[in-house]
């Protein structure tokens, strides 16, 4: 099987202002199909951005983009106008953490669903409006004949991120981005949520890229996990191999950072310091200032990234030659 | 005054609770529209809990539940409409002042940019507090400059600094020290860590421990994430819809817990097992707007076991063992609900 | 403690700029902005000019001669030629701009004063205050600013002060709004929430906390004021509410030279020149202000 996606040594430099940001420094990714790869990182990790510049939707004039991004053997980057309008929402599509800014506050949520379907085939309004209804009900909205003549703001934040979703999904896209969908609703809202995309993802079996900060949000939700440092990727695999054998120090700080099982009033391994600022590019490990296992080769050069198994990689010197 | 007078002196002695608040109210008016009926929003909703001295309460619950509010009561920022607030055997109006509380209780926000003067050097904002209150100048200054360095944060490289030229972790570590100049005995820390990343976020509770021990302080740490509450928390206190739903020792809560809306937002938790995922929504639904809060038990729309009883009467707090409390119809063995234990 | 300790030593932990304080990056923004720094350089000189103006040698601005009515610019003796009474262009242009700026500026600097307490008085203190400050500023708003002053001055009678006053009480209503409007915000954010929490009274939290991050945008906003304070003022002198002949001042010399402009059509439209750039510095000083003010870029 093919993979879907395949970004290969993404690079993206935000500059303007004599300051520049090097926010992703080599990202190389695949996502098959029908498969769900979460993005893990902190806040400045570079996930975010890695998942924007697949649409475009990074400020062109202030953006350098580097690398390639295929999706379906096509290169993404060269996409412009009417191409990229159809690429954007009908191939693939995109959810974001407010959902009250990604609804338009002025149309009703059917409209704005059938509007979307209409750009995207030519299809008559009645049907665009039974496909929004078919949506609403596909998502799990109570009473969706009534919700789809609501304005978003008459809607309740949980029920608001659904009509998104349903929007996002209206045109069968083959890929979902989704940018931290579940982090501002409430913890019983957020775990609906997340039943939710899992069923529709699998129902649909469309690929999903899932950003996220919260590593239980990940292990509910992906088949794969990447986790972004700096704007790398530190360490790839499956969730279940992240999750009982973290190669990469950074990966083991996180984990131990989610306090899951943390004994009460014993004292928490955190990670010292903060990452880095990014107006350099890395030009070593740039995790090695806060690595408790660092040595001198770590600032010596970029680390290798080494493969121990099938879909695994680590990006980490110790991987490579082992204590 | 000197540093050493600013916290007040102990007067209930060890047994005494350090906060009792009594059936504490919190409801303001809000209009629809310019000339639409006048609602009432029930933020907080005849809440009554303690805090005992060196303990730390963890407050949980989701958005609209009251917990911010309850803090913002105890401190007096947002006047209560009704209820008690007992400071160490002292009432609050009657034999203690606001000003005087507030020299015994202190709070750190969740947003770390937003609570420090842009344009103040954070020691100057640590210092503020002392100042107002009588200390000299020097006197705050050292203040300052002390607590700088017990939070971590090296005077001479950062007393001079602005916050925006610090990171979200050193912010929120300047936050701290800004409350603890006042020498309170209780600090709040509402939803403090949770903007922070993760990595980050450890940094800091380890610092809240340790600050706690050297202290002598006493915690209400409010949070929306569990795993955090659990691992610094003594007692535990669930609310839904400005009503404490259940009060209890942490580790039991955790073990075992007696409401409906307590089991839900445990289960809520994502399992951090690839292997057993959760399969079913431990709750359907929003939580619903505090402005007209459903009647009888508040959660009965979206609970379970629901019967009639439930829209109609409102659960009495039932003790089940020590220190635990729970609001709940089917906890309580004369109210009639048919899951009631007898 | 010793994982916290650390934290200040690490690289990753320095931050980008070095502390250098608030005015130091405000400074350090605006020196990078050459427009900005144009437009200063600008205006200080029209200032320093206005102000200095008895000591730079330049002819009697009241000095008239028949002889020499109207000359071009570039005549001998007269750089900037002589206007309808033969009087020295460049003289009562320096001179001009001394009544000129007074009047632009004053109006704003008072509205400034008193608009500011308004506005801090109605956002901080909100309520009934704020309902009776706010209602009031909105009576006013309802009126055209040029009507407003035309109007108040019609009534006080021509004059120099008299304009002075009118013009203050049309610039008092937009700045109390935006006074207001800042206040209000900056209200409720948290470090002014934790200032209470810390005992400090009303008076100490307004004069430490809200204060110093209210003035930088009310100041922006008044900085844009002046240029159009200094047009109304022009404004009320061309249509004789203002100034009164022979004082030398930009609007007053607009109108007198008017009907000269079939006969020298460059020197009548000197007076309008200077009115025009100075208020365009002023506005594009203002932009970059604002801008070079903004701590969060």
């Amino acid at each position: 099987m093919s993979a879907l996606v395949d970004i290969r040594d993404l690079t993206v430099r935000f500059g303007g202002g004599g300051r520049s940001v090097h926010a992703v420094n080599g990202v190389s990714l695949s996502v098959e199909k029908g498969e769900v790869l979460a993005l893990l990182g902190e806040s400045g990790s570079g996930k975010s951005v890695t998942l924007k510049s697949i649409l475009q939707l990074l400020p062109p004039k202030r953006t350098k983009i580097g690398g390639s991004i295929r999706f379906d053997g096509r290169d993404v980057l060269a996409l412009k106008g009417r191409a990229l309008s159809d690429f954007r929402g009908g191939e693939v599509s995109m959810i974001f953490q407010d959902p009250a800014l990604a609804l338009d506050p002025v149309y009703t949520v059917g409209a704005q669903i059938a509007e979307t379907v209409m750009r995207h085939e030519s299809i008559t309004r009645e049907a665009a409006m039974s496909r929004a209804l078919e949506m609403l009900q596909k998502v799990r909205i109570p009473s969706p004949e009534r919700r789809l003549k609501n304005y978003p703001h008459e809607m309740s934040g949980g029920m608001r991120q659904r009509a998104m979703i349903a929007l996002a999904l209206s045109c069968n896209p083959k890929l979902l981005l989704a940018d931290e969908p579940t982090t501002a609703l409430d913890a019983t809202v957020q775990m609906q949520v997340l039943l939710l995309l899992r069923n529709l993802q699998r129902e649909m079996g469309m690929s999903v890229i899932f950003v996220t900060h919260d590593i239980g949000v990940a292990v509910e939700i992906a088949d794969r996990v990447a986790v972004m440092y700096a704007g790398t990727i530190v360490e790839t695999g499956t969730i279940a191999e992240i999750m009982k054998d973290p190669r990469h120090p950074y990966t083991r700080g996180l984990l131990a950072a989610n306090l899951h099982g943390a004994v009460k009033g014993a004292r928490l391994d955190a990670i010292p310091g903060a990452p880095p600022t990014l107006e350099e590019p890395p030009s070593f490990c740039p995790f090695a200032p806060r690595c408790p296992q660092a040595r001198p080769e770590c600032r010596a050069a970029l680390p290798p990234v080494v493969e121990p198994g099938p879909g695994r990689r680590v990006a980490c010197v110790l991987e490579a030659a082992p204590a | 005054m000197s540093a050493s007078e600013m916290g007040l002196p102990d007067k209930g002695g060890p047994r005494q609770p350090l906060v009792i608040a009594r059936d504490l109210t919190c409801h303001f008016p809000v209009r629809a529209g310019a000339f639409g009926p006048k609602k009432v929003v029930r933020a907080v909703d005849g809440v009554s809990f303690s805090i005992a001295k060196g303990e730390t309460l963890g407050v949980v619950g989701e958005s609209g539940c009251g917990k911010s509010t309850t803090a913002r009561l105890l401190i007096g920022l947002t006047p209560a409409t009704g209820g008690k607030i007992i400071y160490d055997a002292q009432e609050l109006g009657e034999e203690l002042s606001l000003r005087d509380l507030r020299r015994g209780v202190q709070m750190v926000f969740q947003d770390s940019f937003a609570s420090l003067n842009p344009r103040l050097t954070i020691e100057e904002s640590i210092a503020f507090g002392p100042k107002v209150n009588g200390v000299d100048a020097a006197e705050a200054r050292r203040i300052a400059r002390d607590l700088l360095e017990r939070i971590g944060l090296d005077p001479a490289r950062f007393a001079g600094r602005y916050p925006h030229e610090l990171s979200g972790g050193q912010r929120q570590r300047v936050n701290i020290g800004r409350a603890l100049a006042m020498r309170p005995r209780l600090v709040i820390l509402d939803e403090a860590v949770s903007a922070l990343d993760k990595s980050v976020e450890a940094q800091v509770l380890n610092l809240l421990t340790d600050l706690r021990r050297d202290f002598d302080l006493t915690y209400m740490f409010i949070s929306h994430d569990l795993n955090v509450v659990r691992y610094i928390s003594d007692r535990l206190m669930v609310m839904y819809l400005g009503e404490v739903v259940e009060v209890g020792p942490a580790e039991a809560l955790y073990e075992r817990q007696a409401h409906p809306y307590t089991a839900a937002l445990f289960s809520a938790m994502p399992s951090m097992d690839p292997y057993a995922r959760t399969q079913v929504p431990p709750l359907a639904g929003d939580p619903p707007n505090p402005i007209d809060p459903p009647s009888g038990c508040r959660f009965h729309t979206r609970c379970p076991f629901a019967e009639d009883l439930c829209a109609s009467k409102k659960p009495r707090a039932v003790t089940l063992g020590e220190g635990h409390q729970v609001a709940c119809h089917m906890r309580d063995p004369a109210s009639g609900h048919g899951k009631a234990a007898a | 403690m010793t994982d916290t300790t650390q934290t200040a030593v690490l690289p990753a932990e320095a931050p980008a700029a070095p502390a250098r304080g608030y005015w130091g990056g405000v400074w350090a923004r605006l020196r990078r902005d050459p427009v900005t720094l144009v437009c200063g350089a600008v205006l200080g000189l029209l200032v320093l000019s206005a102000l200095f103006a008895p000591y730079i040698g330049l002819h009697d601005p009241y000095q008239g001669s028949m002889v020499s009515r109207l000359k071009p610019i570039g005549t001998e003796g007269h750089i900037l030629g002589t206007d309808e009474l033969g009087r020295d262009m460049l003289a009562r242009l320096i001179y001009g701009g001394r009544l000129t700026l007074f009047l632009g500026i004053t109006p704003v600097v008072a509205a400034f004063v008193i608009g500011t307490t308004l506005g801090l008085i109605a956002g901080y203190v909100g309520g009934w205050a704020n309902t009776v400050i706010m209602r009031t500023v909105d009576v006013f708003f309802a009126f055209p600013s040029v009507l407003l002053a035309i109007a108040i001055s019609g009534a006080l009678g021509a004059g120099i002060v008299n304009s002075l006053v009118s013009l203050t009480i049309v610039f008092i209503p937009p700045i109390t709004r935006v006074a207001e409007s800042v206040t209000a915000s900056v209200r409720q954010l948290d470090y002014v929430d934790a200032a209470r929490a810390s005992g400090a009274g009303d008076f100490t939290i307004v004069r430490v906390h809200v204060l110093g991050n209210v003035m930088g945008p009310i100041f922006v906003y008044a900085t844009s004021l002046t240029s159009v304070c200094m047009i109304i003022a022009a404004g009320l002198s061309f249509l004789g509410l203002g100034v009164k002949p022979p004082e030398p001042e930009w609007g007053l010399m607009l109108n007198t030279l008017r009907t000269a402009i079939y006969i020298n059509p460059w020197v009548a439209a000197l007076p309008g020149m200077m009115i025009f750039v100075t208020s365009l510095c002023l506005n594009l000083m203002s932009d970059g202000l604002r801008s070079a003010m903004n701590v969060r870029q």
